[in-house]
Order: structure tokens, then sequence, then C-alpha cells
């Protein structure tokens, strides 16, 4: 696509320029409090192109892993000042954006205000610019596709027999079934490069180290009896096709949702001083296979229905092992939930991320005596606990939210 | 059923018998066209008729195709339940406007009042060197036509089963009925009678793969499965047998189980059958499939005269066997 392809644009833009519209800076994001610089791997865009709040715009390669990073304004590229491959500190202006006309409300001058003085920006796109998505561009049947869809298979690391190459369900079916076994020992399943995974291991370490040396954790704990949780569970699946099953943490999450909007404390910040954060997304722990791990947040999760948490889940987890995140996912966490799953330790006391207050731990869910109205019997136990920083909230505010949780865990139903 | 006892049939004898039958069983029912009476039909499948059930209900008629035909609708109006034939679907061309204009719109056009209940017998298919003029396929063109039910008869029990059934539908029914079969012997149920018209068949059950077929194609494919078999490939043979409307819940079914579908038709392949069975699996089986859906069809030349082109001209059991293979194990 060549400036000429859209003289309309150039008409705009120079018109803007004429009048002086403040251009907005777009700048390297901050993804995290640990972060001090990132890499520019790949622009998304380029001059002349419109983009719109949300657009992925540019690949970042933080510690973190590279990610996809968001505009968060709507306008026309006007000019990109980083090049590929150049590391620069957070809050470095990587572009400079044209907003569009419906934002600041000027009108088109007629076009017929003198020939505008064109500068064709030079445009360097490298041969390889155009990053192609998973499965786009991929033979494969559509059977094919949506098997492997629906196991999170990714069709390109699958050889295809097919005609002129193409990936059949056999092929599919092969790759799962290949993959399901080389998966409880440590697979290099696809391993992402090494520095990537690397550079995720000194981001958790200078996240923790952080955490460690400024925040005064205090720790509280709480069994929780899951009988009720996972029969209403068990009779919610029944109704459910297999794809669209719950798992508990789905009730976990929602249940830490809820409780955190009785307790805003906790969903909060510490920033010389405790901020407050209106929406409620839980940054939910990934660990990847190959080491280290990351934490996506769950947006509005207090909003979400259970199943649209499955979904986010189902969506997020895959790309978070794939290191496929997106900036606001990364850094828009308000609090932080670690579960450590089935056939692990009965607890986990988490260390708190950064600028986050407190972070909710759950561990596995055994079989356990319980007593209950001076009754004896065995129930399904969940070890729930929380860390919170001291500056932030104290012991009370902490085991009322852990009471609470366990309140909410006790009506399903009403999650 | 009790009685499994089968008997070996022509093809020609199954349709007389169903022909007979009819004229025993409803006195309204009469057979009506070229040379069906004193020469016994031009594929002797009326012989003896005439003498059985006389000259009212064995009726030859002028060679005028869109007459006769014209004359049945009217009889089917009038009440009576007429088979006409029409020699074969080469003259039907004659006969269209009949077909077309009356026959399948008089119930719209007299605002529900008229439905017009005649039986159009067409002899049909290609390979006894009749050349171009004598040798189309025009399944698809009445296929295309809303207001008609069209029926393919590609099996014996099907010969012996359909017409009696049409002969039960409120609306005028196409029946085509492909000559180069006429000889052919097949066991059929000893007391097979009509059959259900409103289904496509599966012929035979498999796994790997649907050919979805009519007429001609049906014997030929069956083979070819046989064929396949062979070789370890388990191929599903159905048999459209109602061309319009079609039975699609039938054939999406067996590609829901396959995944892979061979449409097969002796017609030109533009906007045939299969083009259309295949749009059909395209629009409501799309993630079902695990390969395009190919069409294995007549070529698009007038039907040559000489028996080797003829047959190179339309599909045969070795393009069928072939053509499966390359989906399968390209």
């Amino acid at each position: 696509m060549c400036e000429r392809a859209f003289p309309n644009h150039l008409i705009t833009k120079s018109t803007y320029n004429q009048i002086h519209i403040p251009m907005i800076e777009f700048r390297m994001p901050s993804l995290g409090a640990d972060m001090e610089d990132g890499t520019l791997r790949e622009w998304k865009v380029k001059p002349g192109d419109m983009v719109h709040r949300g657009d992925i715009i540019a690949d970042v390669e933080t510690m973190k892993g590279i990610i996809e990073i968001e505009v968060f304004d709507e306008g026309i590229v006007e000019q990109l000042l980083i090049k590929e491959d150049e590391k620069v500190p957070v809050g470095t202006v990587m572009a400079l954006i044209a907003p569009s006309k419906a934002e600041v409300g000027v009108k088109t001058p007629a076009p017929e205000a003198k020939a505008p003085e064109l500068h064709p920006i030079e445009e360097k796109m490298p041969a390889a610019a155009v990053s192609v998505p998973a499965h786009e561009g991929i033979r494969a049947s559509p059977l094919a596709k949506r098997i492997a869809a629906e196991n999170h298979l990714d069709l390109a690391t699958v050889h295809g027999t097919g005609e002129g190459g193409a990936i059949t369900r056999e092929d599919v079916e092969k790759a799962i079934a290949e993959r399901d076994i080389k998966l409880p020992p440590r697979a290099p399943v696809a391993a992402p490069p090494a520095v990537a995974t690397d550079s995720i291991r000194m981001a958790v370490a200078a996240a923790m180290s952080k955490s460690n040396r400024e925040i005064p954790h205090y720790y509280l704990d709480i069994a929780i009896d899951m009988s009720k949780a996972l029969a209403w569970l068990a009779e919610a699946n029944r109704q459910r096709p297999v794809q669209k099953r719950l798992l508990p943490v789905v009730l976990l999450i929602k249940a830490v949702a809820r409780s955190l909007q009785e307790f805003p404390d906790l969903n909060a910040l510490w920033d010389n001083g405790l901020q407050r954060k209106k929406d409620i997304n839980i940054g939910f722990v990934v660990s990847l296979r190959t080491g280290g791990l990351v934490v996506p947040a769950i947006h509005h999760a207090d909003k979400k229905t259970l199943d649209e948490i499955m979904e986010a889940l189902n969506d997020l987890i895959p790309r978070a092992r794939a290191l496929k995140l997106r900036s606001s996912e990364l850094s828009e966490s308000t609090i932080t939930l670690t579960n450590l799953g089935d056939g692990g330790a009965d607890s986990v006391f988490g260390v708190i991320y950064p600028p986050q207050v407190a972070i909710v731990g759950f561990g596995g869910i055994t079989e356990q005596p319980f007593a209950e109205n001076g009754m004896l019997g065995v129930r399904p136990v969940l070890r729930a606990t929380l860390a919170g920083d001291h500056r932030a909230t104290d012991g009370l505010t902490g085991s009322r939210f852990l009471a609470t949780l366990k309140k909410h865990l006790q009506q399903p139903e009403t999650l | 059923m009790a009685d499994n006892k089968t008997i070996k049939i022509t093809y020609r004898e199954a349709l007389k018998q169903a022909i007979r039958e009819a004229l025993l069983g409803d006195e309204r029912v009469f057979l009506m066209g070229e040379d069906v009476g004193r020469y016994g039909g031009a594929f002797a499948v009326s012989k003896g008729l005439l003498q059985e059930f006389g000259p009212d209900r064995i009726m030859d008629v002028p060679l005028s195709e869109s007459g006769f035909t014209g004359a049945g609708i009217g009889a089917a109006l009038a009440g009576m339940r007429p088979i006409v034939e029409v020699m074969t679907v080469n003259f039907s061309l004659l006969a269209m406007d009949q077909i077309v204009n009356n026959a399948a719109t008089l119930l719209h056009m007299s605002g529900g009042q008229l439905n017009v209940p005649v039986v159009i017998r067409m002899g049909c298919g290609i390979g006894r060197q009749l050349a171009a003029q004598h040798s189309h396929s025009w399944e698809p063109l009445y296929a295309h036509i809303p207001g008609l039910i069209v029926l393919s008869v590609g099996t014996h029990e099907d010969a012996r089963g359909m017409l009696l059934s049409a002969l039960k539908s409120p609306d005028p029914v196409v029946i085509f009925e492909y000559t180069y079969m006429l000889n052919m012997e097949a066991e059929i149920p000893a007391g097979a009678g009509a059959v259900d018209i409103s289904k496509a068949k599966v012929r035979r059950e498999g796994k790997d793969i649907s050919i979805i077929t009519y007429g001609a194609g049906v014997y030929k494919s069956l083979e070819a499965a046989t064929e396949l078999a062979a070789s370890g490939i388990e191929a599903e043979v159905v048999d459209l047998r109602v061309l319009r409307p079609l039975d699609e819940t039938t054939f999406l079914a067996s590609v829901g189980k396959t995944h892979r579908a061979l449409v097969v038709e002796e017609a030109w392949r533009s906007v045939g059958l299969a083009a259309e069975v295949s749009a059909r699996i395209t629009e409501k089986a799309f993630y079902e499939l695990d390969a395009p859906v190919q069409r294995l069809c007549g070529v698009e030349v007038p039907i040559p005269y000489p028996k080797h082109l003829e047959d190179a001209s339309v599909p045969q059991r070795g393009d069928i066997v072939r053509a499966v293979k390359k989906m399968i194990k390209p």
C-alpha cells in the first residue's frame, strides 16, 4: 500500500499539519512496575494507517517476552520514530498519531486549500514484516481446523499430508496424540526461544525481589469445605456440553472477585499511599511449561458470569503459554490469584506482585477430616490464603475477606 | 419381515410389474405414450399390457409430445391418474412447456384449487451409442423447477416401487428411467412394492468417504465401493433418488460421518445436481469437511457416438475409484 493510493489521506494529514493540531504521542508503555525499557520488535502499522482504540500496533519485547502493544487513541499514524529492534526506555515517544477528525471536532477545510507540500514518508517495510497470525494462510481442512481449535493445537506445528500438503483430520489427531503423550514430562512443546524464557525468569526475579524488599507481608489462611461448591459444579456441568464445562477454579475466581467488592482496600495499588481501583481485574498466575510464570488479567471478573470467566481462561492460558499476551492484560491486574490445582501442596502463601497489595492463594482440594456441628466427616477441603501488604491493610481486613470468600463458596448458586 | 425370499428380475420387468400393479389397483390409472400399445413400448416395457387392459387404458398417441403430455395433464385435472410415457428424455424438450408452465404451476395459479396428479415417465441415460441428440441427461433441468417432484430410478427396487408411490402424489411427478439398465438383472424382495419417495437412501455404508450419486451412478458407485473395499477404503454410497425436493438430511448426515464427499452424476458438470449437492454440503456441513467436496460428472461435450468416446464422456467405475483414492490418499 503506497501513499499515492490514498491521496485523501495526504490532504487530511497535511491539513492537520497546517492547523497545528497537536499530535498524539505514542510512548513505550510500562508493562509492570519492574519494566524499565523495551525493545521494539515489529511495527504492525505504517504511516498513513488508521488506528482505533484497542488495535495492536507493535510487538515489544520486554523481560516478560514479546508483548502485543495496543493503542488507546484513534487517528492516523503520522510517523514512526523508533526503528525495529531498537531498545528504548519506558516513556519514550515511539510514534506520532494524528487525532481523527471526530476526536478533535475539526471540519475538514475544502480540499482546494493550496496544494500541500507532500513529504512522502519513507517507508521501510522489511520484507517479512507481515506476521501471519496462527491458522491464517495455513492449508487445513475446516474439520482439521475445528478439531485443532477445540484442542488448543497450533496448526503451524502440524505437518500436512493431504492434497497439496493440506492438514487433515488425521494429521491433527496424530499431532494431538503425540502432544498428549509428551505432556507429563517437561516437554519441549513448541518451546519459545530461550531468550524469552530467560528474560521471564529475570522478570520474576526482579518483581519478587522488589516485593520482598519493600512490602511488609502478613499471611492468613482458612480451610473451606468445598462439598457444596463441587456438588453444584457437578450438576451445572451435567447441563453443559463438554467444551462448555466449568473448572472449580472458575468458582474461586468469581468468589474472590465478589469478596473484593466488599473489601476495596485489597483491590488496590500502593504508590505513595493506597490507591483503590474501581475495576476488579484478577491477575491469574499461569506457569509456563519451560519455567517461570506470567500473570494475565481477567478484566472485570466481578461482572463476568462463570461461563465468561471460563471462556476468558480458555483464551488467556494458551496465549499466555505462547507468550502472546496483550499489554493491557499484563499491566492492569489489581490483585493476583495463584491456584496450585490438584495433586500438589495443600496451601500456598504468595509473594505480592508490586504495586498490588494482596495475593490470594489456593491449594489443591483434598479430602480431609472436617468437624462441623459437633460431627466429624470427610469433606473436600480447600485451603485459601491471603498475603497482604501491611502498609495498605491490617490482618483484620484480610481475615474478614477470607471469611467472606468462604461464605461465597458455600453459596455457589449465587456466584 | 417374515417373507425374506428374493426374486431375480430385470429392470424392464420391474418397471412393467409396477405399471401392471398400478393398473390393477386403481381404475383411474391409464398409460399413454408413443407406441406403448400395439408395439409394446419402444423398449418393450409395456409389452402385453394392451392385450390385458385394452385400448382405453393402454393408449397409443400421435407423435406429438406437447400434445399428449398436455392431454395427460388435462386428464389428471379431470380426476384421472395418467401415466404419461415420453419415449426418451430427449423428446421431453418438446413437452417442456406443458410440464413447466402447466403441470408445475397450476396449483399455484389456481390458488390451490387445481392440483395435477400426473406421472410422467421418461427413458434416459447414456451408454447405448445413440449419439449427441439422443443422449441427454436432463435431470438437472427438471430438478430446477419448483412444483415438480423428480425421481431417479437407480435400482431395481425403485424400478419396482417408485411408480406406485408417484401415483399417490397429488402433484406432478417426473420419473427418470435408465434404458441401458433395462436388461440388467438383480435380486429384489419377492414382495417388493411401493417405496418411499421422500428420502435419499444409503445403499452401502462406509466410514471413509460419501459417494453421493443417483440414477446410472448408483450401480457404478456401488461397484467402485466394492473395488475400494479391497484396498481398505470404506466408501458410503448415497443414492439421492429424489432429485427434487432434495433430501439433504440424508447426505449431510453421511458427510457428517465420513467427512469427505464425492458427488457423481452423468449430467454435465456445470450448474448440475452435483453443484447443488456440493453447495449444500459447504453451506451446512462445512466444519465437518476434511477435504474439499469433489464432483465427478459428464464431460461438457455433445455426447459422442463411438463407444470408447461415449464411455470416456461419463464417469465410469474406474474413474470413481481413482477420484476416491486421490481424495483419501493424495
